[in-house]
């Protein structure tokens, strides 16, 4: 037997075995929802759920939960891409648990929505009934991420409890929960940001504009760069310029850094991704600077 | 020489594999340095969590840059310097993308060494080299041959420290061999290393020129694992039934699943599992496009030539040398649960695509994990290893995990709190 026939090139072992989760969660789940924020990571969900269901369509809807202060140009591409999917989109709104009083909105220059988005989901997954819900969150991603299983218990106030984790063994996966509990669901949870890139580039996946590089209003904190818009108040000696950059990540307008960029293909995005010496969330994401374990806690109160 | 190379992924994609392997160890057998040294090495590191290690290393006053800090994760397992659970590390070279699954090496973890195994193609065993064979390198040596890791590479690390004495590397060699063949690994590898300094890890030693092979890195890149998985008996658990029921696909129905052994071929004659109905494969559908031939572990979607009725739970199997449909199941069980397994417990068993209730017949006898012992046993307590007979409420469709880890493996699930409490090897079946 020759052996070389049998080798499996390592995105098709990812795909094969996220494709696996997506078709265990339909079966053994009775109302599963995809979690998309039209970033690259919920792009790859979307591409892997069309290879483990179709030409039927999806067994289960999709969810957005709109900050509100979104880049206007990934929420265009998401509903364009909805369409061409002939897919159900449900979008819940932070506006409307802030307007429903659910929650405050944080004040002063460093505001964001980032923390407030875990009520809205949390409340959108209990309105709707959702028992499992799909995410694109990677262990590569962070520190708690690497300790997250592929199937992650929420219990009844969404919350996560590290030390009460299921094993995971095989590709045997425990879906067992009780009324109000429902369970995250992460398919790339062996995928690094550049197994994301390469099969975005091998499938030849459409993204939102801003993964390239732009000409762009942005302003200096903390070392990073953000976008200059409404949504963010700016202090003393800040001030914004343009210059050309590239987001890594897609997050909040008002805390997701930008990466100054020369890149406007694909081919160069990646290229920059294999050199780079720093993590996308290190680089880009403010959200998780507040404290050594910020993402942690976020994540045991029920966050992404 | 395969060394690792930063650009090299990029335009190796295409034929790049992904090696999964477990790595146990304790604190000081220097498991830690050795993957931060191939994390390290690959530029699997990035700056900002080197920075994050440095940093936290001086304020804990570790007086040394504390790569463990790198993998454990969790704010509690910081603060008491332990590692809770499993960790997934990930890093890739020109010829393989990899995964860690690294796993505290203390017996009161076995739970987690069997979670890291259960998917590994490969397990490194560290030895100590002043220290020699211990009883948890034993310990681990079982584990991996337990859930049937096809490569084990013993690490003889530390080298500096015995100043590079062949001798001692020889003893320890020969003692690890016998142990091997009796736990009837198939492929074993020795490396005489020292994971501080980097001799043989990434880079061949200068230092020990009377060692004859390649550096732990070329090995694992090298290692062959493509024949690894049982390709002859043909087993496909169906997953999931896709009819779209569109005016376009009118007549569709797809039997969808993660291929469990052998080579499928579009025409081969297969056999429906437990109705006994024969068919022919009509076509391996995939997303983009219908395929000749596929192998584990593909998640395909086959279309039959006869309308049957197939679902969940099914097996698509070859008719020459089919699994057994057995509601008894002589098992190897690692325990995983704080509530012990008792005779007469009643579980829910999760085997392939079928779930089903088992009830606890027999508890056979405890291994001790250090000597291989058998011991009586009245109960299988939180990591313990045992030997049980089962009944189920349903016919699974079943083969020896000896020949199949995919078909020949289950998860025990507690009724009432939903954890998975056991999992579990088939011996034999009826």
């Amino acid at each position: 037997m020759n052996p070389l026939a049998y080798e499996l090139a390592h995105l098709d072992a990812l795909e094969a075995e996220a494709v696996h989760i997506f078709r265990e969660v339909a079966a053994e789940f009775e109302r599963p929802v995809l979690l998309c924020s039209g970033g690259k990571d919920s792009l790859v969900l979307l591409r892997l759920a069309e290879k483990a269901f179709r030409p039927a369509r999806f067994p289960f809807p999709i969810m957005h939960v709109d900050t509100g202060h979104n880049f206007p140009e990934v929420l265009e591409f998401r509903d364009r891409l909805i369409d061409e999917l002939g897919e159900r989109l449900i979008v819940a709104n932070v506006q409307d648990s802030i307007d429903a009083g659910r929650v405050a909105e944080e004040t002063g220059p460093r505001a964001s929505r980032n923390r407030l988005q875990t009520t809205t989901l949390l409340d959108a997954i209990s309105e709707h009934g959702f028992d499992a819900a799909f995410g694109g969150a990677r262990r590569d991603e962070e520190r708690a991420r690497a300790k997250e299983r592929m199937f992650s218990f929420r219990d009844d106030f969404g919350q996560w409890d590290p030390k009460r984790q299921r094993p995971e063994l095989w590709n045997l996966y425990n879906g067992r929960i009780r009324k109000g509990e429902h369970v995250r669901v992460f398919p790339l949870s062996n995928w690094t940001e550049l197994d994301v890139w390469q099969y975005i580039a091998r499938e030849k996946l459409e993204v939102p504009s801003i993964y390239f590089a732009h000409r762009r209003q942005v302003f200096k904190r903390d070392g990073m760069l953000y976008a200059f818009s409404p949504h963010v108040e700016l202090v003393d000696g800040e001030e914004p310029f343009e210059t050309s950059v590239r987001y890594r990540t897609v997050g909040d307008m008002t805390c997701t850094g930008a990466v100054r960029s020369e890149a406007v293909t694909l081919q160069a995005v990646v290229a920059e991704i294999a050199a780079t010496r720093v993590t996308e969330r290190g680089e880009t994401r403010a959200d998780d600077r507040v404290t050594e374990a910020a993402m942690e806690d976020r994540k045991r109160e029920g966050y992404f | 020489m395969g060394g690792p190379s930063s650009n090299g992924h990029l335009t190796a994609v295409r034929t790049s594999e992904l090696l999964r392997f477990a790595t146990a160890g304790s604190v000081d057998d220097g498991k830690s340095t050795l993957i931060g040294r191939l994390l390290h090495d690959s530029k699997a590191i990035l700056e900002d969590q080197l920075q994050h290690v440095v940093e936290t290393s001086e304020r804990r006053g570790d007086g040394y840059l504390n790569l463990a800090l790198l993998t454990d994760g969790l704010r509690a397992e910081r603060e008491q310097g332990i590692t809770i659970d499993v960790a997934y590390r990930y890093f890739a070279t020109a010829r393989r993308k990899f995964i860690i699954a690294d796993t505290p090496g203390h017996e009161q973890y076995t739970r987690n060494m069997v979670t890291g195994a259960s998917t590994a193609d490969l397990s490194i065993v560290l030895v100590d080299a002043r220290n020699g064979v211990l009883e948890q390198t034993r310990r681990h040596a079982y584990i991996a041959s337990l859930l049937r890791i096809p490569h084990v590479v013993f690490c003889v690390n530390k080298m500096d420290l015995v100043d590079w004495d062949e001798a001692v590397f020889d003893r320890v060699a020969e003692e690890l061999t016998d142990w091997s063949a009796r736990l009837g690994i198939p492929d074993v590898t020795f490396i005489p290393i020292s994971a501080l300094e980097g001799d043989n890890v990434v880079e061949r030693s200068e230092r020990m020129d009377w060692y004859e092979g390649p550096p732990l890195l070329y090995h694992l890149e090298h290692v062959v694992i493509a024949t690894d998985r049982n390709l002859t008996q043909v087993r496909f658990p169906v997953q999931w039934v896709i009819r779209p029921n569109s005016t376009e696909h009118h007549d569709y129905r797809g039997y969808a699943g993660q291929l469990a052994g052998g080579v499928v071929r579009s025409g081969d004659e297969v056999l429906v599992l437990p109705s006994g109905q024969r068919t022919k494969i009509q076509a391996i559908d995939t997303f983009e496009g219908a395929r000749e031939c596929a192998f584990p572990p593909m998640s395909i979607t086959l279309r039959l030539k006869d309308q049957l009725d197939v679902s969940r739970g099914d097996m698509i199997v070859e008719p020459d040398d089919p699994p057994t449909s057995a509601r008894e199941l002589d098992a190897v069980v690692c325990w995983m649960s704080e509530s012990a397994l008792r005779r007469g417990a009643r579980y829910q068993i999760k085997h392939t695509t079928r779930s089903a209730r088992a009830v606890v017949d027999q508890l056979e006898h405890r291994v001790d994990v250090n000597t291989l012992a058998h011991q009586p046993a009245s109960e299988l307590a939180l990591n313990e290893i045992g030997r049980v007979r089962l009944r189920t409420s349903a016919p699974l469709i079943v083969d020896p995990y000896a020949r199949n880890r995919t078909t020949g493996s289950f998860i025990l699930i507690d009724e009432t709190t939903g954890d998975t409490a056991g999992a579990g090897m088939i011996c034999a079946a009826s």
